[in-house]
């Protein structure tokens, strides 16, 4: 039997990662009821993922400070749903929540973007950020050898960590080239702090090759992952590995924002001074306003609490901090784009849809997402196409449709378990037997 | 070093630490979490529960996203279910 | 620019319309289709798939029959990702009144040649174990099928362009009538026989046509195979469905060759927006549910909504719209656009070159409509 958990809040913020945590946390010291929601099993997002629990980490001092303020945790629980204006509705493994609120700040952080290529379903082939998930959830990784792929500072965060823990890595490859790399280097100097990390980072990884204009072609193996072949120019180089760490850069997870009517601009969450949306009421903070990192996700989820709390004034001291950091997530942008190469790694048989097993020659006759998905399930899957709707974004130039509840594969009996009685009211109908 | 726990994977015991998820253990059995639409062995791609890769019936209950579940003493993981 | 010219112009690129143009081309004529957007966009990509013989009326038992042998016919023919299933019907009866309907239904079929078989309560559970204990029983019909719809229109118009037809994707007809299709790209084709397989837009086109949209929703699970078998269907769908005026919701469920359950029905009147409306979708999984309680715990992947065109007797529209020689109409099939596409499209056919065709057309001539369009 599914209960229903109807609660109240004057904010309620969805997700728990650093803007999660700092809108949190900010609009409760105002003295105001707050709830936080996280799909995880616990605080920290992606980023900050199992820190939460160490207190002398910076996460665990947020987290530390979620508690200290009352903020009311709701872990393992995804919002599918918004039955109406003010309330939102979430399922957890054993529940169903009820949650109305006044405010609303929506931190639901970014997710790996994968592109396809031959051998990407294999077996131990991952996201970097993905691997990197994996082993902090318990997978051992020393003595493995790991090729860590793709794009972004993620790939040198993921390899720092893979390496700290044992982790044998025979090459990084970046698919954007030096020059975008220098800039993005120079991009760095106003920020001692990021500096200092990506010094740290260097420390880590010394003697680890790091190749730039190199990007994985095929993942070959027979059963499972064996080698992966990679380009550099004109040449290829096969390394053999156990684990492929993958991953493209970020996309923004948009997906609740678009259904509450939000507007989003190139795919991101278009916020005004303090963090609010086109929606009255609802703030976004964090990756979904633009891929900035960790210390833009802090601020923007401090502002945004503030905001949502109504005490924009208190706000305004984080406004150039803000600023100079939306400097460095456009160069960010700038510099990881993926390139237009990389559009010919998906050859015709290459899956796209992992979900429905869609090859690519099945799918470029389309020219919307929406014909695509009519005639070959490409994005009709349990993923709801958050794989591979980025992927045929870049490789076909697709724009995905608007958004429809669940946002995330729900229970039967959860989306029946809520109704809205005539007069508007919620009442809560049992459904289902015990 | 944390106690390890052990969950059953197609009838199979796994020790895993405490705290992994029960993707891990699947992992560690060596065996791929679904077979996809046209018999592919498919393992854990994201790590964070959007991708649904890490699909596996967790104590009779299909459709379970295994990487975002701690493993618990005497859970019952059934693959490609 | 001057104008191409066809035998057969065919505007909507849905079921109906696809069929339309595989017949037509089948009887040698010169055809074009147009829709503005992709194939089975519409009502088609959103309904449920499901080739069922009905008895509201003679005349919707005549086509429903006439066009699921039809599907019959074609079936091995049919491209693999059409999906089409002969798993049949089974009515589900909750109580005697409806075993009393079950028993009226089988002898009006069996009379007429439809193979349906009573099933007793034990057997009912022996063929769908997951549906809930206590039932009275059920009709079996084992001709009724399901398919995929946006394939089998495809399926359809790739048939009629390998019989030298032309399709015109993303191309909006502006305008209708007299021999002459005009389309948004500015082009124009003209035509001896113009047909309006809009569906629910239809009388945008065609003005002075009544096609009322019956909004409808759909919710499809993961995967989870052999949970059911056949499509099965409540009674009180019957009168659900046969209503004109009032919202309501039947239990109506079918397994998807994917291993999928797909999930409905729900009809609305005078509703506009395709959002999902969350209360008529919770009456409606709340009667799934009582029929089948495992449906609580599965996954649902997605939602949607569709419109199904009517007309106010809830017969299709076949044939010549008197206002305009050229003119044909093959719409308003309301929620059995798959099942009656086959034959609607014979006897859209048979009306244009003249024979004489396999069952009565009189319940199905738009005549019968604008006649009293006339007399208002």
């Amino acid at each position: 039997m599914s209960k229903e958990l109807r609660q109240q809040f004057d904010v309620l913020v969805i997700g728990g990662g650093p803007a999660g945590m700092a809108a949190a946390v900010s609009a409760a010291e105002c003295g105001l009821r707050v709830g936080l929601v996280d799909d995880n099993p616990s605080l920290g997002g992606q980023i900050w993922r199992g820190e939460a629990a160490n207190c002398t980490s910076e996460a665990g001092e947020w987290a530390e400070k979620l508690c200290a303020c009352g903020v009311e945790l709701i872990c393992g629980a995804r919002v599918f749903h918004q039955p109406e204006v003010g309330t939102l509705l979430a399922e957890g493994p054993e529940n169903c929540y009820e949650l109305e609120y006044r405010k609303l700040v929506l931190a639901t952080g970014a997710r790996e973007r994968f592109l396809p290529f031959p051998g990407w379903t294999l077996p131990n082939v991952m996201g970097a950020g993905g691997l990197q998930a994996l082993v902090k959830s318990g997978l051992p990784i020393a003595g493995k050898r790991v090729v860590v792929a793709g794009s972004g500072p993620l790939l040198l965060a993921a390899a720092a960590y893979l390496h700290k823990h044992g982790a044998r890595i025979p090459i990084i490859c970046e698919q954007a080239s030096w020059f975008c790399l220098m800039h993005f280097a120079l991009a760095l100097l106003p920020y001692p702090p990021k500096i200092a990390q990506g010094l740290s980072l260097g420390r880590e990884l010394a003697g680890v090759r790091f190749v730039a204009n190199c990007w994985p072609v095929a993942a070959e193996g027979e059963e499972t992952l064996e080698a992966v072949i990679v380009s550099r120019g004109n040449k290829r180089e096969k390394i053999p590995c156990d684990y492929l760490a993958c991953g493209f850069h970020l996309v923004p997870n948009v997906e609740l924002a678009t259904l509450l009517g939000c507007r989003i601009q190139d795919g991101y969450v278009t916020v005004e001074d303090f963090q609010e949306t086109s929606v009255p009421g609802v703030f976004c903070a964090g990756e979904p306003t633009g891929i900035g990192g960790l210390e833009l996700s802090l601020i923007e989820g401090r502002i945004a609490g503030l905001g949502a709390a109504g005490r924009a004034e208190r706000a305004k001291q984080f406004c150039k901090p803000r600023a100079k950091l939306q400097k460095f997530a456009r160069a960010l942008d700038r510099a990881f784009s993926p390139r237009s190469e990389l559009r010919s790694l998906a050859l015709p048989d290459t899956i796209v849809c992992r979900c429905e097993d869609v090859k690519y020659d099945r799918l470029k006759p389309y020219t919307s997402w929406r014909a695509a998905k009519l005639h070959t399930r490409c994005g009709m899957g349990a993923c709801q196409g958050r794989v591979c709707g980025p992927a045929t974004q870049f490789l076909l130039n697709w724009h995905p449709n608007s958004v429809r509840p669940p946002i995330f594969p729900t229970r039967f009996e959860n989306l029946i378990a809520m109704t809205c009685s005539p007069d508007g009211k919620h009442s809560a109908v049992t459904g289902g037997h015990g | 070093m944390p106690e390890p726990i052990t969950v059953k994977v197609d009838g199979r015991p796994v020790a895993v630490p405490s705290g992994s998820t029960v993707a891990v253990a699947v992992m560690l059995a060596g065996i791929a979490c679904r077979r996809s639409v046209t018999g592919e062995q498919r393992f854990p791609l994201c790590g964070i529960g959007i991708c649904f890769e890490c699909r596996v019936a967790i104590d009779g209950r299909p459709h379970c996203r295994s990487c975002q579940i701690l493993a618990r003493p005497g859970m019952e993981v059934s693959t490609n279910e | 620019m001057s104008a191409a010219t066809y035998d057969v112009v065919i505007v909507g690129a849905g079921i109906v319309g696809a069929a339309c143009a595989y017949t037509c081309v089948g009887e040698g004529m010169r055809v074009a289709v147009v829709d503005r957007d992709v194939i089975g966009g519409g009502a088609t990509g959103a309904g449920m798939g499901h080739i069922v013989v009905m008895d509201d009326s003679e005349a919707q038992f005549a086509l429903t029959r006439y066009s699921q042998q039809l599907w019959q016919q074609l079936r091995v023919e049919l491209a693999s990702d059409v999906e089409y299933e002969q798993c049949g019907t089974i009515w589900v009866a909750a109580d005697e009144e409806e075993m009393a309907e079950a028993r009226r239904k089988q002898g009006y079929y069996t009379k007429r040649g439809v193979p349906a078989e009573i099933l007793a309560p034990e057997t009912l559970e022996d063929l769908e174990p997951n549906l809930r204990k206590g039932l009275a029983g059920g009709l079996l019909v084992p001709e009724d099928g399901v398919l995929y719809p946006p394939c089998a229109a495809r399926f359809l118009v790739e048939g009629a362009q390998a019989g030298g037809a032309t399709f015109h994707s993303g191309c909006s007809a502006l305008q209708i009538g007299k021999g002459t299709v005009r389309l948004s790209n500015g082009g124009e084709f003209s035509a001896g026989v113009i047909v309006n397989a809009t569906g629910a837009s239809a009388a945008a086109l065609t003005p002075g046509l009544k096609i009322n949209n019956r909004k409808g929703h759909l919710v499809i699970t993961d995967r989870y195979p052999r949970f059911l078998s056949h499509q099965l269907v409540e009674f009180g769908y019957l009168k659900s469905a046969h209503s004109l005026t009032s919202d309501s919701v039947a239990f109506n469920v079918q397994p998807r060759s994917t291993g999928q359950v797909l999930i409905g029905s729900s009809r609305q009147y005078g509703a506009e927006h395709k959002e999902v409306d969350t209360s008529i979708l919770t009456r409606m999984l709340q009667r799934a549910q009582e029929y089948m309680p495992g449906l609580a715990r599965m996954s649902t992947i997605r939602i949607w909504t569709g419109f199904r065109p009517a007309t106010p007797d809830n017969l299709p529209l076949i044939g010549p719209w008197l206002e305009d020689s050229t003119l044909y109409l093959a719409t308003g099939h309301e929620g059995l656009g798959i099942t009656t596409s086959l034959a609607s499209a014979r006897l859209l056919a048979d009306q244009v070159t003249g024979k004489r065709p396999a069952i009565p057309i009189e319940p199905y001539l738009p005549s019968r409509v604008s006649m009293e369009h006339a007399h208002a």
